[in-house]
């Protein structure tokens, strides 16, 4: 026997038990030893989704359709595999962004837009009453079943007071449920751990319950699955039901229906994203949530049958068959186990899906307008914490009663899945704009809007108004022959749309207006900063929040005191919790509240997050600008910022360019050293060579010297000679030492020049006059060819001097010993003049031609001649000429004499940066 | 995303896909007869025991360490 007071007593013991596992979860989140955070209990929480419509509306709809219940689970089981991509995505972002409902994260992704935000919330709202009535009704016809027991008692479809109506007790009963659980905690993305606790706690026993009465009719009241069927196929109307009875469209758009609710619900939302631990419990998820649909299935086939094979002549509604089939059978515990599994199965649902839409009434519709409620808003001692969870509870209220009032309208004379399908179409309408939100940066708030609205306004007056006509509250003629009698606007048959049912038909026309409106609006508006910097950071979640939660501050700019923002957490979350919060960023950041007085971005943003996750986003950004002085930014330096991308590769553009600067100065760093090197070797050379040169002529004196010391009694014209050797090695030394001062002076640039006008004419001439007694003495033949009249130029008379005198007596050493000839030229040329001093001595071999001009390079064998000169003489000399402007260079061919050749300048521009005039005059 | 990540959501892809062929119309209609086995229309057979296979590969992809 099942004694009304016992099924009572058993529901109230059964909802006290979920109570203490809340409390225990609760109690453990707060000991830091979570009770939820592991994936197993995660999946549970998401068969949240298995609500009343799963536990008793499949049968009712598989006694109709066969196999076309399972589209609402194929479509779960097909996304869950993309999970991986979409919903990790979401959980990520909302984690960033400190998102509590499915309103924020819209209203947040298009520039944390209140209206959106609004919009969303209303959808929401208007979408989800319609599926919490569906719960209403069935804990009221389960109850009401099973109240009867052992009698198969039909709820009366009559008006009953609302007084003695069951429902009414149930939605009042479930509202302060909702209220004693969801509204604990003030900061709503504190984890409910209790409420998860408590909702997986159901999802285990509705799944027993089921397998229950599964294996009792499939294997108590049958042998198996296939005496089921094998008795069923003697019936022919059963017999139909073993193919597939849905159309093409249908089938399809329930597939694709519930992939959306399974992740636009708002109580998927919020089991899924906002009350998700840890971001890897969704990976075992991924597969044991689609494993939790299929074991709950798999019994639905065997109890329709069993339930229309018990009950042919229909007067049994299908839905309660679950039920009915072990009160027929007599097995009171089993029923009764059915009843606290279909109300595991409702509670759940009507719980999560309370809490998740009573956070977006209050924080995205209640709040905005409060907020503008100046009076409100500046009322800056008063604590709006207490104010905020009223307006939570009185939502919670709200809500349940309206779902009531939909219940009496109309659910009492539908199914109970073509009420949740209404549902899901109502949420299917946030696809576009979440999907586009967090996979295309270009899709705007005004594009959000349009597409929302659209889609709202479509489904609106193709699923829930007519369904209003159907029960009798609307003329029938609206559904007949459409709005004023238009036959295009007929509800079930849009624009001429024939052949699909109510729900295809919806889905088709709604996602056309929205997806279309949706893309259509984003490409003709443009987004504003504020929207531009939301939509990168959903985009590109990955990328940024790898930097930490940062990211959002780079886009603030402005100045606030932190006195005014903590009193601003103080008003809205309560002081001790808004202490709370400033102590653990203090802690993180490690910095003293007393020595910081300005806020800056990132302190900004973290209390705008703090204030979010109790208010919402778009809330929370009214607030935190009402204390915060605030610099707006220009679009393009938004996108200076965001375009990380771009100053990446600027990055490394530049990067690029300094090593290859940096390669560049390492290469002249290299030559510099090379030359260096070269030049050390150089002067090393130099010195050794300069001692070696010096040394020569000393050892002779030395030893001359000697001799003349030693042997004082030495004949006196041997005595001459040797002293005439000393005098001669002495000048050459001289000289040498002469020309190692010069060249030094030269090549250390500390020569001293002594500039003046000069007649090149006259200076050879002298020079020849010179040399005159060398010349006579060697019976040399001389040819001279100067031009009369000259041009002066601007040199060192001395030096020049010194040039002739070298050439001329190089040429004197150098010529034919017996028929010594030298011819001295001097020619003038359009901007200088050459002078020519030929020989006919053995010439020069063409590759000594530059050799000679080197240093203590003497051409000729020097190891078995004797030197003839120091090896200076023509350096220096070369050194002078180039000093002047003008070239020295050999000419000659071996055997036929040389010729040495220099220029200078007519007008002489001094190499060293002096500028010389006209009139000779240094002019520095 | 290393390249582990990268190829099990390529894996994962593929089973949507496949998925989205196993449980749509042309493959439900081949089965949409009123043949039988073990008693049980073969329409049913298939969806379950297609979902089951989904599933367990699934489960594979995802439980499979590098």
């Amino acid at each position: 026997m099942l004694q009304g007071w016992v099924i009572l007593l058993v529901s109230l013991a059964y909802i006290g038990l979920l109570f203490a596992i809340a409390y225990y979860g609760d109690k453990r989140a707060d000991a830091g030893r979570s009770l939820i955070s592991n994936p197993y209990i995660y999946a549970l929480s998401l068969a949240v989704y298995c609500t009343a419509w799963t536990f008793y509306g499949s049968v009712g709809r598989a006694a109709s359709s066969g196999i076309g219940f399972l589209p609402i689970y194929l479509g779960p089981t097909l996304i869950a595999l993309l999970w991986w991509f979409v919903l990790r995505k979401m959980i990520r972002i909302s984690k960033v962004n400190r998102i509590t409902s499915i309103a924020d994260f819209i209203a947040s992704r298009y520039g944390k837009s209140p209206a959106l935000g609004g919009l969303v919330t209303v959808v929401a709202v208007a979408g989800i009453i319609p599926y919490i009535s569906l719960q209403l009704k069935g804990i009221s016809t389960s109850f009401t079943v099973i109240w009867h027991y052992p009698k198969i008692v039909m709820p009366a479809h009559v008006d009953v007071p609302v007084s003695s109506d069951t429902a009414f007790y149930v939605a009042l009963f479930l509202a302060a449920f909702a209220i004693l659980f969801g509204t604990r905690n003030l900061d709503v993305t504190e984890h409910h751990e209790g409420l998860v606790a408590a909702i997986a706690f159901e999802s285990v026993v509705k799944l027993l319950a089921y397998l229950a009465v599964g294996v009792f009719v499939t294997f108590g009241v049958y042998n198996g699955f296939g005496d089921v069927f094998s008795k069923a196929a003697a019936h022919p109307e059963l017999k139909a039901l073993f193919t597939m009875r849905d159309t093409f469209h249908s089938w399809v758009w329930l597939t694709i229906l519930s992939t959306m609710a399974i992740l636009f619900l708002p109580r998927q939302f919020q089991m899924a994203v906002v009350e998700n631990v840890n971001e890897h419990h969704l990976n075992k998820a991924i597969w044991l949530f689609p494993l939790y649909l299929l074991i709950i299935n798999i019994f639905v086939l065997p109890i329709t049958f069993g339930g229309l094979l018990h009950f042919p002549d229909g007067n049994v509604d299908p839905d309660t068959f679950v039920l009915t089939l072990p009160m027929v059978e007599g097995q009171g515990v089993l029923a009764l186990l059915v009843f606290i599994g279909g109300l595991s199965a409702a509670t759940g649902m009507v719980i999560v899906a309370t809490i998740a839409l009573t956070t977006m009434v209050s924080n995205d519709l209640v709040m905005p307008v409060l907020l503008r409620w100046q009076a409100l808003g500046r009322a800056e001692s008063s604590d709006l914490s207490g104010l905020l969870l009223t307006i939570r509870r009185s939502a919670i209220v709200a809500i349940l009663l309206l779902s009531y009032g939909y219940f009496r309208l109309i659910s009492e004379s539908q199914a109970l899945v073509s009420i949740g399908l209404i549902s899901f179409a109502a949420v299917a309408q946030f696809a576009p704009a979440i999907l586009g939100g967090i996979y295309w940066k270009g899709g705007s708030r005004a594009g959000a809007l349009v597409g929302i609205s659209a889609g709202f306004v479509v489904w609106a007056y193709t699923l829930p108004i007519p369904s209003l006509a159907e029960s009798g509250l609307l003329p029938q003629s609206f559904i007949e022959s459409g709005l004023f009698g238009i036959a295009l606007l007929k509800p079930y048959g849009l624009f001429g749309l024939r052949g699909a049912d109510p729900v295809s038909h919806a889905m088709l026309w709604s996602m056309v207006v929205n997806v279309g409106g949706y893309v259509i609006a984003s490409l003709l508006s443009r987004q504003s900063v504020i929207e531009h910097s939301q939509a990168t950071l959903f985009v590109d979640v990955f990328k940024h929040s790898s930097e930490g939660d940062r990211s959002a501050a780079r886009f603030w700019r402005g100045s606030a005191s932190v006195t005014a923002l903590r009193s601003l957490l103080g008003r809205f979350l309560g002081p001790a919790q808004s202490e709370d919060a400033f102590a653990q960023y203090a802690r993180q950041h490690d910095l003293n509240w007393s020595q910081k007085t300005e806020a800056d971005a990132e302190l900004v943003d973290f209390a705008e997050k703090q204030l979010a996750g109790t208010i919402g986003a778009s809330s929370a950004r009214v607030m935190v600008a009402s204390v915060v002085k605030e610099e707006t930014l220009s679009v393009e330096e938004v996108m200076d910022i965001l375009d990380e991308t771009s100053e990446v590769i600027a990055y490394s553009h530049q990067l690029e360019q300094k090593s290859r600067e940096l390669e560049a100065a390492t290469a002249e760093l290299r030559a510099a050293n090379e030359q260096l090197t070269e030049l050390d070797r150089l002067k090393d050379d130099f010195m050794s060579t300069v001692t070696h040169e010096l040394r020569t002529p000393l050892t002779s004196i030395r030893a001359f010297s000697e001799i003349l010391c030693d042997n004082p009694d030495l004949e006196r014209d041997q005595r001459g000679r040797f002293s005439g050797i000393i005098l001669k090695e002495s000048e050459r030394l001289t000289r040498l030492i002469n020309h190692v001062l010069d060249l030094s002076k030269i090549e250390s640039g500390k020569m001293e020049w002594t500039l003046s006008d000069i007649d090149l004419r006259e200076v050879v001439e002298e020079a020849l006059t010179a040399t005159g007694q060398l010349f006579q003495e060697k019976d040399i033949q001389l040819e001279v060819d100067l031009p009369n009249n000259v041009p002066s130029i601007t040199a060192d008379r001395d030096r020049i001097m010194q040039v002739m005198l070298n050439l001329l007596s190089n040429a004197i050493k150098f010529c034919d010993s017996k028929a010594g000839w030298v011819a001295v030229r001097l020619k003038i040329k359009t901007d200088i003049m050459q002078v020519d001093v030929s020989d006919n001595g053995p010439g020069i071999r063409p590759e000594d031609h530059d050799i000679v001009f080197e240093k203590f390079r003497q051409v000729g064998n020097t190891l078995t001649e004797k030197p003839q000169g120091t090896g200076l003489g023509l350096p220096i000399c070369r050194h002078i000429v180039t000093h002047f402007g003008g070239k020295l260079w050999a000419e000659s061919e071996p055997g036929h004499g040389a010729t040495f050749s220099f220029t200078l300048p007519l007008k002489l521009q001094a190499t060293d940066g002096e500028r010389v005039g006209s009139n000779g005059q240094s002019q520095i | 995303m290393d390249k582990y990540h990268r190829l099990k959501g390529q894996r994962l892809t593929a089973l949507f896909l496949i998925g989205c062929l196993l449980f749509n119309y042309p493959l439900l209609l081949l089965f949409s007869t009123n043949s039988a086995i073990w008693g049980i229309p073969i329409l049913y057979v298939y969806v379950f025991i297609s979902w089951a296979v989904l599933i367990g590969l699934t489960a594979i992809v995802i439980e499979t360490r590098k």
